[in-house]
């Protein structure tokens, strides 16, 4: 079943809307024009949107209003970038991002 | 060259814009979003007289004066940084500078967090986020969800979930500590959501809302719960229950929960885990004043409110010359009453450029203000109004020294 919200009871029907391809992690994904990053990724099933760069734990947005920065990925390069916020375009690259290295970090997963 | 520039599309700003438009002001409006309309975008709610509020349409109607009227309205631009200057204000964006004489900031409020262990696996989100997913990009947020939270925001969002398709399992309260503070104590909790029983479909609780009115009434109520709870549309609400840990490896899995005694402390031997596939936490507003602050403007703090407010006065003049401020960042109230106090600020910049020829219609809207305020369906805080006053009454004083 589609995560989709095609109809609904009070809003109404979205009626068509322009298919979108984009990639995620290098996998391509689909959206609809007008869908945020995080909503396109997570109508996929997908809920992490990156890794925490110290712990390398999996996170996915928060607050979707742009409060937070949890969902930061990378976008066509571009560090910092807030899915919930960013409309898919067409061809996308969107990266979740890595664990980064703590070398001044005692105990860290460098060691 | 224009007059004003808002920061915030949402109800309080757009209202503004479309105020001191209409008294001929030049007036630009910037906001983060893709979008106009701030909050209202996801809001949805059926009113005691069974009209529905719908958010987009309230928006989309707003935004369409206000392009009609000439006010610019660019988004996706978030600004960082104020400066005052011999002009007015240096506004740092990203998308670049602006200067501009006069400022309003009605950039609303912002989700207050309610740390529960687990609480940064993929799944867990505030409250507002599963609205704006469900109403907004229309997407469901996951098949059956846990609630942590019980409050006017989350009974009302947890209805509009239920009416895009998602189950909720349950919605219960946060563990009892000092961040969560009363909204872990069964009574508290009762007793806040007793203000919002008109909301609710059911006769019963309807009535319950009337006959609980007493204090010794709501004690005995708590202790006599049900643990099971009671419903609003069939979603189960339980005072009694409170989540421990949030559960799952690499998405949420479930909820660990207990029951509670009246005070929110867990009853030993009652603790299970019960499966879920997303958690909203709800957390409450505060008002998102930093822009304030950083302008220079000295703050007031007022639970009632919501927190720390800018001080301001009922024409939403802050003390800093050409700052004025409207909507949830002087303290959390509904949609509404962020348009009737945009409307009052849009006003007021209007008469300060010099263009109010007439102040009937601030005083009226000042007025108006607080009328809508009376007949509010959604009130976020019994006390709005002596908070309200009190931040009055600091302003006066501030002004006068
Ligand atoms: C998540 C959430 C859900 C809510 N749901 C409801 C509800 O269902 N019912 C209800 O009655 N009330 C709700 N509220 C309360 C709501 O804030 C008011 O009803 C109303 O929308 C407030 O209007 P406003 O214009 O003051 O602010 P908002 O509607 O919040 O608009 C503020 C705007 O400012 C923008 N902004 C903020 N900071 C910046 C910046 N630095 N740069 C650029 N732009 C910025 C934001 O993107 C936003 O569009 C909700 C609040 C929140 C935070
Ligand atoms: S989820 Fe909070 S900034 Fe995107």
């Amino acid at each position: 079943m589609s995560q989709r919200i095609d109809h609904h009871p009070v809003l109404g029907s979205l009626g068509d809307r322009k298919q979108l391809s984009f990639y995620y992690n290098g996998t391509v994904y689909t959206a609809y024009e007008g869908e945020t990053i995080a909503g396109a990724l997570l109508a996929a099933g997908v809920r992490t949107l990156r890794v925490h760069e110290e712990k390398g734990t999996p996170r996915g947005i928060y607050c979707n209003i742009g409060h937070c920065y949890e969902c930061r990925v990378h976008v066509d390069g571009v560090p910092t970038v807030r899915a919930c916020m960013t409309l898919v375009q067409e061809g996308m690259q969107v990266n979740a991002g890595s664990l980064l290295p703590t070398p001044l970090k005692k105990g860290g997963h460098g060691a | 060259m224009i007059d004003l520039l808002i920061i915030g599309a949402g109800p309080a700003g757009l209202s503004a814009a479309i105020a001191s438009a209409r008294q001929g002001l030049a007036v630009r409006v910037v906001d983060e979003f893709y979008r106009p309309g701030g909050r209202l975008l996801g809001q949805l709610h059926q009113e005691p007289d069974g009209v529905w509020w719908n958010g987009l349409d309230e928006a989309a109607r707003l935004t369409e004066e206000a392009r009609h009227l000439g006010v610019e309205i660019i988004c996706g631009v978030s600004v960082f940084h104020l400066t005052q200057s011999r002009n007015g204000w240096v506004v740092s964006t990203t998308q670049g500078e602006m200067t501009v004489p006069l400022l309003l900031i009605a950039t609303g409020a912002s989700e207050a967090a309610v740390p529960v262990p687990g609480w940064t696996l993929p799944g867990v989100m505030s409250i507002g986020a599963a609205q704006v997913m469900t109403n907004v990009q229309r997407v469901r947020v996951g098949q059956r969800g846990v609630v942590v939270g019980i409050n006017i925001l989350s009974v009302a969002i947890s209805r509009e979930l239920q009416l895009a398709g998602v189950t909720l399992d349950r919605m219960i309260l946060p563990p009892s500590t000092t961040v969560s503070g009363t909204a872990g104590q069964p009574k508290a909790v009762m007793q806040s959501l007793l203000r919002v029983a008109h909301l609710a479909p059911s006769l019963m609780i309807r009535l319950g809302s009337k006959l609980m009115g007493s204090s010794w009434m709501q004690k005995l109520a708590v202790s006599l719960y049900p643990s099971s709870g009671f419903s609003m549309w069939d979603i189960p609400i339980q005072l009694r229950t409170a989540a421990l840990e949030i559960v799952g490896t690499f998405q949420v899995e479930g909820v660990r929960i207990a029951q509670v005694a009246a005070d929110g402390s867990p009853i030993a031997g009652t603790e299970q885990v019960i499966p879920a596939d997303f958690v909203c936490i709800a957390g409450g507003l505060s008002p998102l004043a930093e822009l304030a602050a950083i302008a220079g403007c000295p703050f007031a703090y007022v639970p009632s409110l919501g927190g720390h407010v800018p001080l301001h006065n009922e024409s939403m003049r802050t003390p800093v010359p050409g700052l004025y401020v409207a909507g949830n960042i002087t303290g959390i109230e509904s949609a509404k009453v962020a348009m009737a106090q945009g409307t009052v600020a849009g006003l007021s910049i209007a008469k300060a450029r010099g263009k109010l020829t007439n102040e009937q219609p601030l005083s009226d809207a000042i007025q108006q203000v607080k009328i809508v305020r009376q007949n509010a369906t959604i009130q976020f805080d019994p006390d709005i109004v002596a908070g309200r006053a009190l931040v009055g009454q600091m302003t006066a004083e501030w002004i006068a020294h």
